[in-house]
């Protein structure tokens, strides 16, 4: 138990410390915390939520693309734990942490996005089993949260087991730790999957009511995820001592690459599949492509984010692009970003809109949802930067138990 | 106040230990108020939220959880409209499953329902402003000779023939090209007809199957009610209802006392709060007791009819019967309890 407690305060110590730079970075992020602050005051207490953009026409959107989005994020982290643990591709030793710390980043932010989306959140424990009503199975919402709180606890576990051996310099229970390993690369699918059963399932919203939704969110996770892992590699390769191979960094390119192009060939499918015909059925992917009846706020945004992922696609083929480190940052930013308007934010609205009723009207964030969602955002980066950090530490033996410092132990 | 008063008295440098004491003295203050029989508003209403916090789901209480949480809202609502509130728990009555009827053909769109609807169920009146039926105002077609050879590709003379006629993107009056913002001088509108929708009260109810926390739920009279203390705000059920009838409290519900129906019921129209769903009930405090809807009461054309599906004597079974009826978007297989008819 000691050495339990002194491992969380090393680890945790270690993540805070850092150069001028580290600082600087972390001093950037805490800038947005007070109109964040200001924003959760008004939406969690003064007002509800009606300081944001919502309305009863579109009662889904900023929050929950987040949500959906970063789910899609946290499942990426099977993308580095696959390759390594299944396929032994050992040039990923130092990665599998990094996207570990990811993951469990994500789901965390996903669930502040949740509170944000709810309307009461003071009655969550209506949600807890035996104490509250946890409507399983029949709604997917239950799944949901049986899926994410899972894949946070096997992620926590992956992960601090391994740092925690490490850290007092004994070898790994091997069955133990490889059994949640296996369960969490398939637990990783579940998650993405299931929040897109959560959408997909609701027959009235004929954007959504298709059965590519879990397979273009996997696609599309699989192309955003590994591009914010190599960004961070990129930046902990520059700033620290740890040793990140180039073809690890080349392997999650591919990865991008082709997940990208799965989901690029999937929204084909979707859009020809949708305006060929041109039903009624059609009109929320119309309004989002095109603007309908004079209402075009989501055109740019739709325009953009394929812009972003097809010309991606396009770079991240050359395998001269994709192993230029100056550039590969670049394109992984943008394709992030273009991944995010797509799925956090298109995707979600325009199936808002026609109503189920055929009402056509359009949503804009207020300041202070924009405050609150920039604000969600930098808590995460933070958690993910000292969570990186501390892993860092771990895998450099900076973060060691006094009386494991020198001993060497084979680890995966 | 005492409790107020002790706040006052004390000096401007509290220690710890003096802080401590001070919040003894206030839940002393607190406990002497609640045993005594006269209690400032904001106080009692403390008291019956931190009360309603911890309630179970309406459907799973005992009858005698039942009424004290009953008289725990009759309480506090009547202190907030200064008036005698009830809150009525009556359950579904036996051998009765509600059914309404409305006939298209007479329907005037003279939105006379949606303010009684909004007149009897308390829905906030502003910011937002919500109400339970919209009335769309559906164009009738205006098809033209003139274009009757025009179309896509341009010209009739094209060797292919036309594929796409110029008649083709007008209306026909069908639900997408209807809206229901329509202020008109007058009504009927010459070129109109009028589809008034609300809660449909489905047999196969969408909005249920996606509720995570089962707080909206069918009743046995085939109402599906919403237990508005259990609700979470997660609007799952909003995105999964077809006919839009649900609406948001995104805001605190504005209500005016003068306003306020005083006769309410638990799963109907008592006082909403803020962040939670609501929708029509078929006025069910009022058709539990016997009476009509509000809705079905006010029309001026008597085009809303409502009674028991299951006696075959009733208004609405016998329009089952013999008119022409149909349900609103039958392709969602939601087995709606509100059909439309014409003569």
């Amino acid at each position: 138990m000691k050495n339990k407690v002194s491992f969380i305060v090393d680890f945790f110590s270690y993540g805070l410390k850092g150069g001028s730079s580290y600082y600087a970075w972390l001093g950037i992020l805490s800038l947005f915390i007070l109109p964040w602050a200001y924003g959760s005051y008004q939406q969690m207490v003064a007002k509800g939520m009606i300081v944001a953009g919502f309305t009863d026409q579109i009662s889904w959107a900023v929050y929950e693309g987040n949500f959906v989005f970063l789910v899609g994020v946290a499942a990426a982290a099977v993308t580095v734990v696959f390759p390594y643990y299944v396929y032994n591709y050992k040039t990923l030793k130092n990665v599998v942490l990094i996207g570990e710390m990811l993951a469990i980043t994500a789901v965390l932010l996903v669930m502040l996005f949740i509170i944000y989306h709810m309307g009461r959140p003071d009655r969550l424990w209506h949600l807890a089993p035996i104490i509250g009503i946890f409507s399983w199975p029949n709604s997917i919402l239950t799944w949901d949260v049986i899926v994410l709180n899972g894949y946070l606890v096997l992620n926590l576990i992956c992960a601090f087991y391994n740092m925690y051996k490490r850290y007092t310099g004994q070898p790994l229970n091997e069955k133990f730790y490889m059994t949640f390993v296996y369960i969490s690369i398939v637990w990783a699918l579940t998650i993405h999957t299931v929040t897109a059963f959560l959408m997909n399932t609701m027959a009235t919203r004929p954007m959504w009511f298709h059965s590519l939704m879990p397979l273009k969110f996997l696609a599309t996770a699989f192309a955003a995820g590994p591009a914010l892992i190599i960004v961070a590699l990129l930046t902990i390769r520059k700033n620290t001592k740890l040793e990140i191979p180039d073809e690890a960094i080349n392997l999650l390119s591919q990865i991008v690459v082709w997940f990208l192009g799965i989901a690029l060939f999937l929204l084909l499918s979707e859009v020809v599949t949708e305006l060929y015909p041109s039903t009624e059925h059609s009109f929320q992917l119309k309004y989002a492509l095109f603007g309908m009846f004079g209402l075009s706020k989501m055109v740019p945004w739709s325009w953009t984010s394929y812009l972003v992922m097809i010309g991606s696609f396009v770079l991240l083929l050359i395998p001269r692009v994709r192993k230029n480190y100056t550039f590969l940052p670049i394109i992984c930013i943008s394709l992030f970003i273009g991944i995010w308007i797509d799925k956090g934010y298109a995707l979600v609205i325009s199936g808002m809109i026609p109503s189920p009723l055929g009402e056509f009207s359009e949503y804009t964030p207020t300041w202070i949802e924009i405050f609150i969602i920039a604000g969600n955002w930098a808590i995460g980066l933070m958690i993910f930067t000292i969570l990186a950090k501390g892993a860092v530490g771990v895998m450099l033996g900076d973060v060691i138990h006094p009386s494991a410092a020198g001993k060497e132990v084979a680890h995966h | 106040m005492p409790a107020e008063e002790k706040k006052e008295v004390k000096g401007t440098t509290i220690s710890r230990r003096q802080f401590f004491k001070q919040a003894g003295a206030v839940s002393a203050a607190v406990a002497a108020a609640a045993a005594s029989s006269v209690i400032a508003p904001e106080e009692a209403e403390a008291r019956t939220t931190f009360a309603e916090f911890f309630q179970n789901n309406y459907r799973l209480m005992t009858d005698e959880e039942k009424k004290e949480a009953i008289a725990r809202l009759e309480q506090r609502h009547s202190e907030e409209y200064g008036k005698k509130v009830t809150v009525d728990g009556s359950p579904a009555m036996k051998d009765v499953l509600f059914g309404y009827a409305l006939n298209i053909q007479k329907c005037i769109g003279c939105r006379r329902c949606v303010y009684a609807c909004v007149k009897e169920n308390n829905q906030s009146r502003h910011d937002t402003e919500i109400q339970w039926i919209r009335v769309i105002r559906m164009e009738k077609g205006n098809f033209t000779v003139d274009d009757m050879d025009k179309g896509y590709p341009n010209s009739p003379n094209e060797s292919f023939g036309i594929q796409v006629g110029g008649n083709a993107y007008k209306n026909a009056g069908v639900a997408l090209e209807g809206q229901h913002y329509y202020q008109p001088e007058r009504v009927p509108e010459k070129d109109a007809f009028y589809f008034p929708v609300q809660c449909m009260q489905c047999e196969k109810p969408p909005c249920v199957k996606v509720c995570p926390v089962r707080t909206t739920y069918r009743d046995p009279d085939g109402i599906v009610v919403i237990d508005y203390n259990w609700c979470i705000g997660c609007r799952m059920c909003m995105g999964a209802c077809p006919y839009w009838a649900r609406r948001f409290n995104w805001g605190d519900p504005n209500l005016p006392a003068e306003e306020m129906n005083p006769k309410t019921h638990y799963l109907g129209n008592r006082p909403r709060m803020r962040g939670v769903v609501e929708k029509c009930t078929f006025c069910l405090q009022r058709t539990r007791k016997g009476r009509y809807p509000a809705c079905v009461e006010v029309c001026p054309v008597g085009a809303r009819k409502f009674g028991n599906l299951l006696d075959p004597e009733s208004e609405v079974r016998k329009i089952l019967d013999r008119k022409k009826v149909f349900r609103l978007k039958a392709d969602m297989n939601t087995y709606p309890k509100f059909f439309y008819f014409i003569d």
